[in-house]
Parts: C-alpha cells; sequence; structure tokens
C-alpha cells in the first residue's frame, strides 16, 4: 500500500456515471490505472455491453471472465471484465442453488433472456452484484482479492435507479432469495467502501444532468463520490484579453505585427482577423466553462480536472489522465 | 506519381430533401451526445419555413432547445411552435403514456386495467431497454396514420447504439410472441389441474428454477401478465412490421448524424450498412460540431512555431497567445479532417454535410437557422 492520503481512502468500490459523450469509460478506465499505481490490483468492470474497455485498452473483445488488459506505472495490475446480465444470471444460479444445468435449458427456452430483461430490477441486482461480488472477495489466505474495483456504470440519467437496487427489487419480490440478494448487494453499496463518482464536460446539458444525478443519489443516500470534469481546455490567454477578445475588440493590428515579427509573410491581414476570431471564439468557450463550473461547484463535491487531450484518446492518453487522477488526490 | 485518393464526399443539400413533396419522414439517427435533436430541430424549423407542415417529435431535448421550441411539458401532444415563419410542430414522446394508450387501445377496459396494474408492465414500459425505440417508432405510425402533416422528422432515442431503434420494435414483437411466452401462458390457460399435464417437462423445471429463485408470487404475477397480455400480441407484431415497412417506404429517408469522434463515426458507419441491408434509404450524413479555421493556411506546427519565437523574444505576447491558440485549434481541425476521410473512403458516396462547431449550446430558432443554413452543403462562415 503506498502511503500517501487520497480523497477516497477506504472506498473499494468506485462507480463511475456520466452523461453519454462525456468521456466515462475513458475516466473509468484512467480512474482503474491511478488506483493500480504501486502495484495494487484493480477490477475494471463494464455493464452495457459495449465493449468500451477493450477499445480503449486496444485488446480483444472482453469475454465474461477476468482478463488482464493493463499494467500500471510502479507494477500494480488492472484486470476487466464485461459483465453479461444472463452469464451472471447463469452463475447467480449454480453458485446459489447448483442449477447449471437447469439454467442451460433455461437461457434455451429463453427465460433467462426474459428474466434479465422484463423482470424489475432484476438486471441491475445482477449487474451491481457481479461489482459486488468481487470488491468482497478473498484470496485462500482471507486477504481481498482485488484492491479495488471500478464500475463503468450507465449514464447519469439512470444511476440512481441502477443502483437502488433495493428499490427496483421491491415491487417485484418483497422476500426470497432475490431480495436477499439485492440487500447484500445494497449493504454494499450503500457502505463507505462505495463513492459514486460523475463525470461531466463543462457544457450546459451534461452540468445540469450531473447536478440532478447528484441531488438524485443524495435524496436515497447513496453515497456521492466526487465530480471529475473531463476535456478542460485552460484559458491560453490573460484575463483583460479574453474579456476583449469577447467584445470583438482586440488590436487586430498589434496581432498583425506580431505574426509579422514571428515570421508570417503572406495574408497577415486575413491572418490576424482570423485569429481575433478564433481568440472571440476561445474567450465564448472560457466564459461558458466559468459559468458551468459555478454551477457545479454548489453541489460541494471534490473536483478533478482531465485536460482535453488534442490528439485524441489512446493508451498512452490513458497513462496521462491516470497521473492526473492520482496527483490531485483522486487515487 | 499517382493521384491522390478522392476522399471528398458529395455535398449533402437538406433543401433537397425538404423540398421534395414525397419526401413524408425524416428519421434523425445516430449515437448519443451527437446533437441528434438539435438537427431534427434545424431540419424541421427550415422545412416549415420553406412551406411543409412540419412535426418535429423528439425525444429527451436539452432544456434550453426545448424552450426554444416552446416544449415545456412532456404531454405527447405535438404543439405549434412560436415565432417560426411557417406550420412548424412539435412534441416531446411520453414513453410510458405511449404505451398505456396502446393498452388501452387493444384491451378492454377491465383487462387494461389489469395489465396497467402489474408489476412487470410497469417495469416494461418505463425501464425495458428498447421500449422507448418502439414506442418512438410507435409514435411515428400515429403521426403518420393522422394525415395531419406533410412532414415528420423524428428524433430517435439515445441509445448506447444507433442500431437499437431499429431492432427494438422486432426484438420486443418477438419476445412478447414469443416460446417462452406461450409455454407460460399453457397452464393459466389450461387452468387448474388439466394445465399439469400439458405443460412439458421443460416448463416445470422453469417453475421450479424460478419459484426457488425468485418466489411464488412472481410466477404468478407473470403468468396473470402474460394472460392479460395475450389478447395484444398480436397486434404489436402486426404494429412493428407496419412501422418497418413505413421506414422502407419511398417517402421516408434517413439522415445519419455524427460528430467528428472515432465513437460517432464508426456508429454512423455501421448503421449505414445495416441501412442498406434493410433497403432503408439513406439521404445523407451530419457532421455536427466540426471545428474549422479562416486561417486554415497557417498550420499547427507553423503556428507553434511562430508562437515559440515571440514567446522566446518576449515580444508580442498577445500575437503569441493567439498563435498557440491557433496551433491548438489546427490540431483539432486536423484530427477531425483525418477520421473524417477515413470515414470518406469507406463511404465515398454518401453524401456529406458539416456543421461547425459553437461556443454555445443552440437556445433559440435563429441559432436552429443558421444549422440548417449549414445543412445546404455551403459552409457557414463563423460569425464575423
Amino acid at each position: 500500500m503506498s502511503g500517501r492520503d487520497t480523497d477516497w481512502d477506504g472506498v473499494r468500490l468506485h462507480v463511475v456515471t456520466g452523461k453519454g459523450g462525456t468521456g466515462k469509460t475513458t475516466v473509468a478506465a484512467s480512474l482503474a490505472l491511478a488506483l493500480a499505481a504501486g502495484g495494487r490490483k484493480v477490477l475494471l468492470t463494464e455493464v452495457e455491453g459495449r465493449q468500451g474497455i477493450a477499445q480503449l485498452f486496444d485488446c480483444p473483445p472482453l469475454p465474461y471472465e477476468e482478463r488482464k488488459v493493463a499494467v500500471a506505472p510502479d507494477g500494480g495490475d488492472v484486470y476487466a471484465l464485461a459483465v453479461d446480465p444472463e452469464e451472471a444470471m447463469l452463475e447467480y444460479l449454480e453458485m446459489f442453488y447448483n442449477l447449471k444445468r437447469a439454467g442451460k435449458a433455461l437461457t434455451k427456452l429463453g427465460l433467462i433472456d426474459f428474466a434479465t430483461t422484463i423482470a424489475p430490477g432484476l438486471r441491475d441486482v445482477l449487474l451491481t452484484g457481479k461489482a459486488s461480488e468481487a470488491v468482497r472477495r478473498r484470496d485462500k489466505g482471507g486477504r481481498f482479492v482485488y484492491d479495488a474495483v471500478v464500475m463503468d456504470a450507465p449514464p447519469t440519467g439512470r444511476i440512481g435507479r441502477f443502483l437502488n437496487v433495493n428499490a427496483e427489487v421491491a415491487g417485484l419480490a418483497k422476500v426470497g432469495p432475490i431480495r436477499n440478494h439485492a440487500d447484500t448487494v445494497m449493504k454494499v453499496i450503500r457502505s463507505p467502501e462505495t463513492a459514486v463518482h460523475f463525470v461531466t464536460l463543462l457544457e450546459e446539458m451534461p452540468v445540469q444532468e450531473t447536478l440532478d444525478g447528484i441531488a438524485e443519489l443524495r435524496e436515497t443516500g447513496l453515497p456521492v463520490g466526487g465530480l471529475v470534469i473531463n476535456m478542460v481546455r485552460p484559458p491560453l490567454l490573460p484575463e483583460d484579453d479574453l474579456t476583449l477578445a469577447a467584445r470583438d475588440e482586440l488590436d487586430v493590428e498589434a496581432i498583425r505585427m506580431g505574426i509579422k515579427a514571428a515570421g508570417i509573410e503572406d495574408r497577415t491581414a486575413e491572418i490576424a482577423d482570423a485569429l481575433a476570431v478564433e481568440a472571440a471564439d476561445h474567450a465564448r468557450r472560457t466564459a461558458l466553462q466559468e459559468r458551468e463550473k459555478a454551477r457545479l461547484a454548489e453541489a460541494h463535491v471534490p473536483e478533478y480536472d482531465l485536460p482535453l487531450l488534442g490528439d485524441g484518446m489512446d493508451l498512452a492518453g490513458l497513462y496521462e489522465l491516470a497521473a492526473d487522477l492520482r496527483n490531485q488526490g483522486a487515487a | 506519381m499517382s493521384p491522390a485518393p478522392e476522399k471528398t464526399s458529395p455535398a449533402f443539400c437538406v433543401d433537397d430533401l425538404i423540398d421534395d413533396p414525397d419526401t413524408k419522414i425524416i428519421v434523425c439517427c445516430g449515437s448519443g451526445g451527437v446533437g441528434k435533436t438539435t438537427t431534427a430541430a434545424a431540419v424541421g424549423v427550415r422545412a416549415a419555413e420553406r412551406g411543409r407542415d412540419v412535426v418535429v417529435l423528439t425525444v429527451d431535448p436539452a432544456r434550453r432547445l426545448a424552450q426554444a421550441l416552446g416544449l415545456t411539458e412532456l404531454d405527447n401532444t405535438p404543439r405549434l411552435v412560436e415565432g417560426v415563419d411557417g406550420e412548424l410542430y412539435a412534441m416531446m414522446l411520453d414513453m410510458k403514456r405511449t404505451f398505456d394508450e396502446i393498452v388501452e387501445a387493444h384491451a378492454d377496459p377491465e383487462r387494461a386495467r389489469q395489465i396497467l396494474a402489474n408489476p412487470f408492465y410497469q417495469s416494461l414500459s418505463s425501464s425495458l431497454s428498447g421500449t422507448q425505440e418502439y414506442m418512438a417508432m410507435e409514435k411515428l405510425g400515429q403521426l403518420h396514420r393522422s394525415g395531419d402533416w406533410d412532414l415528420i422528422i423524428v428524433d430517435t432515442p439515445p441509445s448506447r447504439s444507433a442500431l437499437d431503434f431499429l431492432d427494438a420494435p422486432e426484438r420486443m414483437g418477438r419476445f412478447l410472441d414469443g416460446r417462452l411466452i406461450k409455454i407460460l401462458m399453457a397452464p393459466a390457460k389450461a387452468g387448474g389441474r388439466f394445465g399439469l399435464k400439458v405443460v412439458t417437462a421443460g416448463f416445470s423445471m422453469f417453475t421450479n428454477a424460478i419459484t426457488k429463485v425468485l418466489g411464488g408470487q412472481l410466477l404468478k404475477d407473470v403468468q396473470t401478465f402474460v394472460l392479460a397480455f395475450d389478447t395484444m400480441f398480436g397486434g404489436f407484431r402486426e404494429r412493428a412490421e407496419q412501422t418497418y415497412r413505413l421506414l422502407q417506404a419511398p417517402g421516408t429517408a434517413f439522415l445519419v448524424v455524427a460528430a467528428p469522434e472515432p465513437d460517432a463515426l464508426r456508429e454512423a458507419s455501421y448503421f449505414i450498412e445495416r441501412l442498406a441491408e434493410e433497403r432503408m434509404p439513406l439521404a445523407g450524413l451530419v457532421v455536427n460540431r466540426v471545428h474549422r479555421s479562416d486561417a486554415s493556411e497557417l498550420s499547427a506546427v507553423r503556428s507553434q512555431a511562430a508562437a515559440e519565437t515571440l514567446e522566446d523574444r518576449g515580444t508580442h505576447p498577445l500575437a503569441a497567445a493567439l498563435l498557440r491558440l491557433h496551433a491548438e485549434r489546427m490540431q483539432v481541425t486536423a484530427r477531425e479532417t483525418r477520421l473524417q476521410e477515413s470515414f470518406t473512403s469507406s463511404h465515398p458516396t454518401v453524401p456529406k454535410a458539416t456543421v461547425t462547431a459553437m461556443a454555445e449550446d443552440v437556445h433559440d430558432l435563429e441559432g436552429l437557422r443558421c444549422i440548417a443554413r449549414e445543412l445546404t452543403g455551403v459552409p457557414e462562415e463563423p460569425a464575423a
């Protein structure tokens, strides 16, 4: 174990949610890498059958099996698992009821498909159940198999319902084995060992959904974790220039002189105009980011900024983001 | 030297599509978060202002966009959009209500009441993945049959995959009409002890397992649900098939929407291939949020170098900062161009329009008009 203090010491289940397009899977993967750093073992799970993890780590589609996908800095391991509800159901039947053969027959009949699609909450119990099982799993020596589990969870709009499996299952089973299973899962999710992190962009809709999501979790007593602000573009201009740029009042002649001095000879007037337009755009974007950041601050949740990677997302980028998360104390 | 490979797509012009009176339905599809709703709304505004009677069916629009369209509540009813120079109606889909209405239309009142109260129905109608897609298509069918509009624009639900909404109706039809359901119904239908004789070995194993795992009450709920739903199955399948045929009909056009990101373009690719397989007519690809520059002759590398020159000398700090900003933008532009080119080389005949990235979300009709102008194939100059 590292001797560093992080904001989430003691948390072993990190649930990562975010609106579509905010980079939820990327952040979950970076967080897994960050948590694994320094020789720890982390499981990264996905639950939506998108195979997003395999794409990020550039490996073949993940089977329903925990596979090592990456090695963290200083030698930790990231394992990954794509949780499939049908497989999880079969596993559940086998583990608790020794119903392996029946399970196969049920699959043929379409029951498993039926149960995991229609039975209220069953699908979610199975998905969250798998993660909470991994959190609690111990080896022969009684030590936890995984130091942490990171779940790439459903989007913000559905996260409250997804995690609140108890309430979901209540309509279905007031007593009985499924209910007991849901209770066990819920105990893990509600414990201080769990944190639900939100990924957002500094844009209107994702910020709104994030605030709604945080409020929803708080209402139902689910543990809100941190706020990862993704694809942050730091302002490249000083405050004064931003103000002028926003008003289209930058000194275009000074810009033209500047680019000329830098050795650009052709069409300097046009280029200076274009640069001023780009500056105005940048100023508007920066102002928007500031506004949205102020709204997020009202949620009073630890924030972590991740930069927009100019070359797009690749494996090297994941390590970069993982380092950023560590440096800010998220892991 | 061999000639450079052709990497430009034919230009998509939205006016050709909306001015054609034979275009009756436009479906905007693509993966989540690419701006489908905005595109649908923009096309709607332009079509209405060019004389069509238009209704835009949206699913989960952004708050400000909804406000721009005058949509304040989710009431499943088309509302006239004010401020448009023509007839534009807009509505937000209420998935559960649409489903309830189908049930009410297809079952007698007593049975409908039973269905609506059943926990399985409630789950099915509000959370089953695919229900939203199914209901969007159902609503499209209803709007079409009403004959009140001569152009219907649909924004597809924010599926995890663009293909979901094509598959959902069929999947749901299959599900509600499948073998399992028949087995489930066998004892309930036959009733009493006689029922036990007709059920298969598979069924008793099934009941045993489900009773063991989920409890007996659950099985009863399922059976009640299935029985009550029985009368509607035929109707469901038929409706799904009707919608499917409607999507293949000559008056329907698909607009695939994407953003210049690998995932979104990959989804767009899958979707375009799928449309071809299903013989559904593709009108074109719209790539939203494309970055541009009026100084594109100044590359990222040169701009960066120029900025460094000034910074080393400690002169012209403003120009240096702007050159860095420009270098960053050119880097993004180059990446987006690469992604689009690779898309074009695998789909060289698909007409394409691009929409400039804007600093802020669209929140009024004027913003929608600007976007629609870009969809005519003439790239909009960034605000002067």
